[in-house]
Formats: C-alpha cells, structure tokens, sequence
C-alpha cells in the first residue's frame, strides 16, 4: 500500500469517525454511528499496518497484541455489570492514558527519524506533553475508577494547601520541560522526563483524590477529554493527521460533556477541578440557620402501591441509589404494570444523576424502559404539578428544594427536578443521610413527601407484590 | 425586625394560650379547632382554652376537647381575657370586638374590603388580626394553610349532596329488573375549588357532569375530574388573576346566555358557583331558563349569599318555582360542620406552624407574626392596632436579597445550547486570547507544524459541532464510543513495531521501543475491542 493510498483510508476513517459520533445524536442512529466506528477503526489500522510505516517482520507482534487485548477487552465488555459501566469506562480511559505515555517514551528513544532546530525543539515538546497528560489521564482514571468501584472512598481528600503542591508540581514540570529541550543526548533527556512523568502522575492522583463523589460525572467526562488529548498529541509527535483529527474529536467531546455536565450544577469547572466540594471543608459551615425544620412523614410499601394505583400521573426519578441497589428492573416491572393498568409512568433525569453523563438512561434501558418515556429534566419539570405521586429511587441533592429555594444552600441555583410540586412526593432512601453534597434536604419535611426508607430494591419487591396482590 | 412579637412577653418565655370562643353567627355551626388540632398545637408549646359549647354544633363535646388537653372557659368574656391568641371561623361582631384586648392576636375570616368598619373598630383595640381570607393564594407554600380552598370544597361537595336530596332521582344510570333508570345530568357553572369538588362528587354518584368556565385552562381540570367541559363559542380569556374570573365582554356574555339556555333545558341539575371578586354574583341563569327545565329540576345557587347566579334565588332558603327547586343556602359549610371544622382547624394549625417558624427554640410557645414572610404579611390586616391592608403585591418567586459585594454572576454557556449569548466582554476576551495564541504559533512554528495545527483546530470544531447535538440519554454510550475511538492511538504504536529502517537508524534500541510499543497495542486493543463492544451492548438495550 503506498503511502497515498494510506492517507486517502485515513481520511476515510476520519469522516466515518465523525459519522460515528453525530449517529449518537438519537438512539435509531446510534447504533449505525457505533458500526461506523468499527468500520473507521478497522481501516485505519488496516491502512497503517499494510502501509508504509510497517514492515512484514512486525505482523507477528502485532497480530499477538491485538489478540490478547481483543480477548480481554471482549471479555470485559461481555462481563460488566450496566451498574459498574462507569468504573469500566474509568478503567479505560487509563488504559489510553498509559499507552500515550509508552508511545511518547518510544518515540522519545527512536532515533530513526532525525530532527533538527525548531522541529526537534517542537517534537521534544510534543513528546513532554504527551506524556504529561498521558500520564494524568492515567493516574486519574485510575483513582477515578478506585473511587466508583468503591475501593477508595468517595469523599473528596483535602491536603492542606494543596492548591499550592499543584502549583509547585506545575513550576517543576515546567523547570524540567526546559532542562528537557536543552538536553543532548536521550540519556540526559531522560531524568527531566521521568520526573514529569512522575509529578503527572502524582498530579493527576492528587487531582482526582479531591473530587468528590458528586462531581464524578464531571471527572469521568474530563479524563475523556484527556484521553483525546493525548491522542492528539501523540499525533504531533507521530506528524499522523488521524491521530490529531480522532485525538480532537475525542477531546472536544469530553470537554463539552464536562461543561454540561457542570452546567447541570450550577457550578464552575475550574471550581469541580479544584475540589474539595462535599462531605468536608467549607461546604458544612453554610448549613446552619437554612436548616430545614418539620418532621418527616414514613410510609410503607403497601401504601406506597396504594398511591401508586390511584394515581393518573407518575413521574419516577432515579438516582445513583437504584444503580447501587441494582433495582431498576424492578423498577420497570412496576411500570410496566402500572401502565398496564393506564397510569401515565414516566421518567425524569437528571443530568448529573449516577456517576456518569447518561449513567441511568443506560440502567433503565438495560432494563428494558422504552426510551420514550424516559425524560430530560427540561422536558418534565414543568409536568410536576399536574403528577399525582413522583417517586425518588436513591437520589437526593438533584431532588433538592433548597437549590432553588436557600440562597445560602452550597447547591444553590443548580437545576433540580421539582418533585414537590407533585400531589405526593415519595422518597426512596435507606436513611436520613444527607447526599453527597452533604446539604440536608427540605424536601423531606414538606407536607406532601412521604419517606420509604429501606433499600431500594427489597423496598420496590415489596411495593410490586403489593401491586400485584 | 419589626415588632416582634416576643418583645411584648416578659423575658422567661411564658407560652401563648390560643383561646376558641363559641361562635355566635345565628346558624354557624363551625367551631376554629377540633380536639385532634388541641393536642398538635399544645405540642407546638401552647395552651389552649375552648369555650364551653363552642364544639356542640360540629359534634365535638367540652369533654373530648378536655380530653385532648384543652382548658374550658365557662363563657366568651372569661376565654377572651385568657387568650393571647383567638381563633375564630366568622368574624367578630361588636359585641366580640368590645372582648380584644390591647397586643392580643385574632384569627379569623374577615373579609376587609366588604368590611371597613369592623376593620375600623378592631384597629381601635390596638390588637393584631390575621385574616385567612387574605392569604395570597398563588403562593404554593401557602396552600396547606388556604382556609378558602378547603371551605370551597366542601361547600361543593355539600352542594350535590343537597341537589341530590332535593331531586327525586337517581344519580347513575341502571338497568334494573323494573327498567332503565337514565343517569341525571349535571351542570355545574364555574370550575372554581367548589365547582370542580361538585363536578368530582357528581361524577362519583355516577352522574353525567358537564362544566363550563370562564376561564378556559381550567377545562383540562374539569376533565380530570370526570366532567366534560362545555366551550362558550365566542374567543376571550377570561382569567382575572389570582384564580379568579374577570368581567366579560357583552358579546361573550351573549353567547354565554345562549349556551346556559340551551343547557338548562337539557340537564337535570344546574350548580353555580360564579363569583367575581367585589362584586356581585353574575345573573346567568335567566327566569326564563327556569321555566324551561323540566319539573323536579334542581338548581343549587353557591353564590346566593353575594346574591346569587339564579334570578329566583332566596338567599338562605329553597323555595319551588315553575317546578324547580332552587336551593339558595349560604351556609353550606356549616352544614358539614364536622368536616369543615376539621379542616379549618387544620388550616389555622399550619398557620400556626408558619407562626413559630422563627422561634428561637422548638415548642418554647411563642409566635412571631413576621412580616417579612410574604404569606404572613398578606395575612396580616392589622398589625398592632394599624390598618395594614391591603398588602404590597408580592413578588412571586422572589430573587434571593442581592448582595452589594457579590458581583453579578458570570455569564454562562458559551456557543450552543447555552441560554444566552456570551457577552460582548468574553467574547472580545476570547478571540483576544484566540487571536495572540495563533500569532505567538505563526510567529515560531515551522510549517510541518502549521499544518498539523491547522488540522487539530478544525477538527476541534468538527468536534464540538457535532457533540451538541448528542441527546443526554446516550451520553453513556457517547463516553464509551469516544473511549474506544481514541484507541486509534494503537496506530502511533504500530508504526513503532517495525518501522521501514534507513541508514540513520543506527543505534536504535529495538528491542525496547519494540517492548514498550508491543505492550501499549494490547493495551489500546483492549481498549478498542471492549469499548465498541460495551457501545454496542449499550445501544442494544435503548428501544422504544
């Protein structure tokens, strides 16, 4: 294959890339955008294989790569949980992030292509930002994936003066990016660079450590635009268009996830990056006189199904809770029943409820949901006051009044899903713990809010029995 | 704060005694507590005294209200000196007014406007009186405590209870072993809290309800409930504000005559609930419509106390005219006694609540009358002896209080999707900052570079064109798409495995660029084939 006829699959593969990602646009077509993908992917790796920057004497190597992690990442892909999909997705980000970090130190130590004045200073500063965000993206996802796992817990870790170690870390990456491009040999090239890699990777372990479990969404979509990121670099480094072209695009996308993401909280993305927004620190102190007063009105699963069957209107609102209880089949057999028996079941989403974008669209519709009753929360915030019950499954600061009603609340003026403008308000939780933001919830005490405290999903089994009976 | 109340109590807080005189309007049978409401609100820290007999008329004896922890005062004179705080369900005669004390609080309807001069004489007594007829009912938080909405309810409830004593029927069609019984025929004038609880119980006893409105949302209600909306055929929106109905225009009052004719006519029961605020009830149902309704009609008229909607109505009486009954009671309410005084009751004691909502300590029996609250302040028509109605308008949804030193919120959401363009500032900013990156780049790069930046900014855009455009539901599936996708970062390690050598490539260390790009291909393999085939697994369960 010569080296046009690369170039032409690479563009090939580039506008089936692009395809692939405007396809997600809506769920007929999303399905066609992922085959364009496969189809993208397997040209450009045809292209390059048979192109000519291999040689034949490097098939065996790459067969056997390809096929050990094909088997593998089949496996996983085969095995996951639709709960645990943001772990996976962390978890694989890092592995971008760790490959982008191996590819610039190979590139770093080839000698096979010469470079000279400003291309070299140039190549050298793409291979030291390579690896710079590689290696952030991969210690970041991994600490991301560790905390959605669970293995390392969720509330934010606060050094003191950290945003000072940041900086420091910033200046001696920048100290040793000089002592980097001035260096002559690859040997003396080498310690500035395994430094940065270092301080990166304690950087990107830093940064995520202080992030807490609310802002996950935010982070899971932030590593996916480091990833492009690092794509892109690696295409500079590389002078391969696609790389750069994919590497954008990936990026980009991530990073107008992350903004939406942040929009759907009302909050700052420098802040979420910064940290330190939950259970500690500053946010606790302006609780206080907002404090909301009343007592909390319990009910039970059998009520809870009386409600339920006399309603017209149900508007149900999940949260990370269900992922955790792993109830939304559950949740679907009473929609499913209910609507049988022409209750109008819907369902409100919030943007920035699970632990990742999109989290429970993808629960509800593992459990089969028809898409067409799960909503956006623009689309159904203004249906509350014409519902007769809207219930909460394992969700709390995206339910919260106080983000509209307390000015001084930490959630203030993030949108929320008004679920108390509802005839009747039933909220699904296992106690009076607050979310992760750690703002008590006035909800709970309005008049109309019922509480059905258990886990979700023995409390739902116990509701559809009572349906049913 | 102005004039709180806990100023005028000496410093050991003593609890407040809410006082619940008998209530002397000939025919009232309600009573402003019920021994449920004494034991919530001695809970609350207050005492309570009731007079003795005040509960007869609503069933409620001086022993169940004992038994619920209530004091009994022999006679007005002696509860009216104990009570720091009165509630009452009419409001007070002359006789009453001469009982207020000088700082004590009242409770009460009042009705202000039709009312001047009690207003006059209580202002007098320097008290402070709280009347539940000027809540601002469109603030939602103000519902639990709207004592017109309950009372409308159950008037309209009690409306169809009567129409249906008087009509020699049935309510619901049969079809029985001595025949068919064709169901009765309904309608009911104005879609108000009392219309629409008449069209619901109707529809309950199984009859055919029809409703009409001026105001044209409310049709959506009136199906809700079970009743079919009749239209007016003439175009004009009738919503007055605050819940109420306006005064319409001739044209529409035209053809709003000729639909209540052709309804009369044809239906069994006419229930009117019309009320325009401040004036007196619309005349919509004609002499001439009586006459054409069939013998043994009912007309229940809900407005005969403001004069009613039926020309033939009497006010307080049912009287037969031309074969119809028209039923013209003004104390429907009083009428379900128990009832209602249960959820007066419960209305003041959410009232209550609102009352100790700034007390320095829970159940410490004290009450601030703040007005700062907006459904406080519309309550409040008399503020220690000073007239303070009609209130300010309230701002619905108030903004939070703005702070001098806060500046105004940065602009959000640049580009699409974002509520509001960027401001002229952070754009200028941008392509500033925009603008000094390119130079600095043009100024130094070398032309391979350019054109590889030339690509990446392109395709950043590409990028960010086609992202907006994802629904939220597959940002899941978007995330692991973009995931699997930047596994074409495999192609840097691939062209590192064995790349076509040339003479410069002495020195190279093979075997370590070969390990470390080997390693990195099965790592973005893993990535490649797991992300696509998590994306499709994925995308499988979305359905319709």
């Amino acid at each position: 294959m010569t080296s046009s006829l690369a170039t032409v699959s690479y563009i090939g593969a580039t506008i089936l890339f692009i395809l692939s990602l405007g396809g997600l646009s809506n769920p007929e077509t999303a399905r066609r955008g992922n085959v364009f993908g496969i189809i993208g992917m397997t040209i450009a790796v045809l292209a390059t294989v048979f192109g000519p920057r291999v040689t034949p004497a490097g098939y065996g190597w790459i067969i056997g790569a390809m096929a050990i992690g094909a088997t593998i990442g089949l496996f996983a892909a085969k095995k996951v949980q639709m709960t645990q999909m943001p772990e996976l997705v962390a978890l694989m980000h890092s592995l971008v992030g760790l490959a982008a970090c191996l590819v610039g130190f190979a590139s770093y130590v080839d000698t096979s292509i010469e470079f000279t004045g400003a291309e070299k200073s140039i190549h050298e500063m793409e291979i030291y930002i390579g690896i710079l965000i590689g290696a952030i993206t991969f210690s970041g996802s991994v600490i991301a994936f560790g905390k959605l796992s669970g293995k390392i817990g969720g509330k934010p870790m606060l050094l003191p003066g950290r945003h000072w170690i940041n900086l420091i870390g910033l200046l001696i990456v920048i100290w040793y990016g000089r002592e980097f491009l001035n260096a002559h040999s690859i040997a003396d090239g080498m310690v500035p660079l395994l430094v940065m890699t270092v301080v990166s990777l304690l950087f990107g372990i830093h940064m995520v450590m202080a992030i807490g479990g609310a802002d996950m969404p935010v982070v899971v979509s932030m590593l996916n635009s480091y990833s492009g990121w690092a794509a892109a670099a690696t295409g500079f480094m590389l002078s391969n268009d696609l790389l750069i072209v994919v590497g954008a695009l990936v990026g980009s996308s991530g990073a107008i996830l992350s903004y939406i993401m942040c929009r759907a909280m009302n909050r700052n993305f420098i802040s979420v990056i910064a940290g330190g927004f939950g259970t500690g620190g500053g946010a606790v102190a302006a609780k206080g006189d907002g404090e909301p007063v009343g007592e909390v009105t319990p009910i039970s699963a059998v009520d809870t199904a009386e409600l339920l069957r006399e309603a017209k209107n149900v508007i149900i609102v999940p949260g990370y809770g269900m992922a955790v209880a792993q109830a939304q089949h559950t949740v679907f057999e009473i929609t499913q029943h209910l609507r049988e028996k022409g209750v109008n079941v819907r369902f409100g989403i919030h943007p920035v409820a699970g632990r990742m974008p999109g989290h429970m669209n993808v629960l509800l519709a593992e459990a089969k949901v028809p898409y067409d009753i799960v909503m956006e929360m623009d689309e159904i915030n203004e249906d509350f006051p014409d519902t007769d019950v809207s219930m909460v499954i394992g969700a709390n600061d995206i339910v919260n009044p106080a983000a509209q009603e307390d000015p001084t609340s930490p959630i203030a003026g993030m949108p929320v899903l008004e679920v108390w403008k509802a005839k009747t308000s039933i909220v699904m939780k296992r106690s009076m713990a607050s979310g992760y933001a750690g703002v008590d919830n006035p909800l709970f005490y309005k008049d109309n809010n019922r509480m059905l405290f258990g886990d979700a999903k023995k409390m739902l089994d116990e509701v559809l029995v009572a349906l049913k009976s | 704060m102005i004039g709180d109340y806990n100023n005028y109590l000496p410093e050991v807080s003593m609890s407040v005694t809410i006082g619940v005189p008998r209530e002397v309007f000939p025919g009232e049978k309600r009573v402003a507590t019920v021994p449920d409401v004494v034991e919530k609100v001695k809970k609350l820290g207050f005492g309570v005294v009731v007079e003795s007999g005040a509960g007869d008329g609503a069933n409620f004896s001086d022993d169940a209200y004992r038994a619920a922890g209530a004091e009994i005062a022999g006679n007005a004179a002696e509860l009216w000196a104990k009570a720091d705080m009165v509630f009452k369900v009419r409001g007070p005669t002359t006789d009453e007014v001469g009982l207020i004390r000088e700082g004590q609080t009242l409770v009460s309807f009042i009705w202000p406007a039709q009312n001047p001069e009690l207003m006059q004489q209580m202002a007098a007594r320097k008290a402070t009186v709280l009347a539940i007829d000027s809540l601002p009912r469109t603030l939602s938080r103000a519902q639990k405590m709207d004592a017109l909405t309950s009372m409308a309810g159950v008037a309209g409830y009690r409306a169809v209870v009567e129409a249906a004593n008087a009509f020699g029927r049935f309510f619901n069609g049969q079809i029985t072993a001595a025949g068919k019984v064709p169901p009765a025929k309904v309608f009911i004038a104005g879609a108000g809290v009392a219309g629409l609880a008449a069209i619901g119980t109707a529809a309950n006893l199984g009859a055919i309800v029809r409703a009409n409105d001026t105001r044209a949302e409310v049709a959506d209600q009136v199906k809700s409930l079970g009743g079919e909306f009749v239209k007016v055929d003439y175009e004009e929106e009738g919503s007055g504000g605050g819940g109420y109905a306006k005064v319409m225009s001739e044209g529409f009052q035209q053809a709003q005559r000729e639909m209540y004719a052709k309804q009369a006519a044809d239906v069994d029961i006419i229930i009117t609930t019309a009320l325009i605020p401040g004036k007196p009830a619309p005349k919509l149902i004609t002499a001439d419509m009586v006459k054409s309704m069939k013998a043994g009609s009912v007309i229940v008229d809900m407005a005969a106390e403001q004069g009613g909607n039926c020309e033939l109505t009497e006010p307080g009486q049912a009287v037969v005219k031309h074969g119809v009954t028209i039923i013209g009671y003004t104390d429907l309410v009083s009428r379900l006694a128990k009832q209602s005084s249960t959820l007066y009751a419960n209305n003041l004691l959410r009232l209550t609540e609102e009352l100790c909502k700034t007390q320095k300590e829970k159940g410490d029996g004290t009450f601030d009358v703040n007005m700062e609250d907006d459904a406080i302040r519309g309550l409040t028509v008399i503020k220690d002896g000073e007239i303070t109605w009609p209130p300010p308008p309230i701002k619905l949804a108030a903004p939070p209080p703005p702070k001098a030193a806060m500046p105004p919120p940065a602009p959000k959401g640049h580009g699409h999707g974002a509520g509001e363009p960027a401001s002229a500032k952070s754009l200028a900013i941008t392509f500033g900052l925009g603008a000094l990156a390119f130079l600095f780049v043009g100024a130094y790069a070398p032309a391979s570079f350019l054109s590889h930046f030339t690509v990446f900014v392109l395709a950043c855009f590409v990028g960010y064109m086609v992202i907006w455009n994802v629904t939220p539901a597959l940002h899941t599936p978007l995330m692991s798409v973009t995931n699997a996708i930047s596994s074409i970062i495999a192609i840097g390690a691939l062209i590192q495995i064995a790349p076509p050598l040339t003479g410069a490539a002495e020195g190279r260390a093979d075997g370590l660029i070969l390990g470390l790009a080997v390693l990195a291909l099965a790592l973005t393999a893993i990535n490649m084939f797991g992300g696509f085939a998590v994306t499709r697994r994925m995308l499988a369960m979305f359905r319709k």
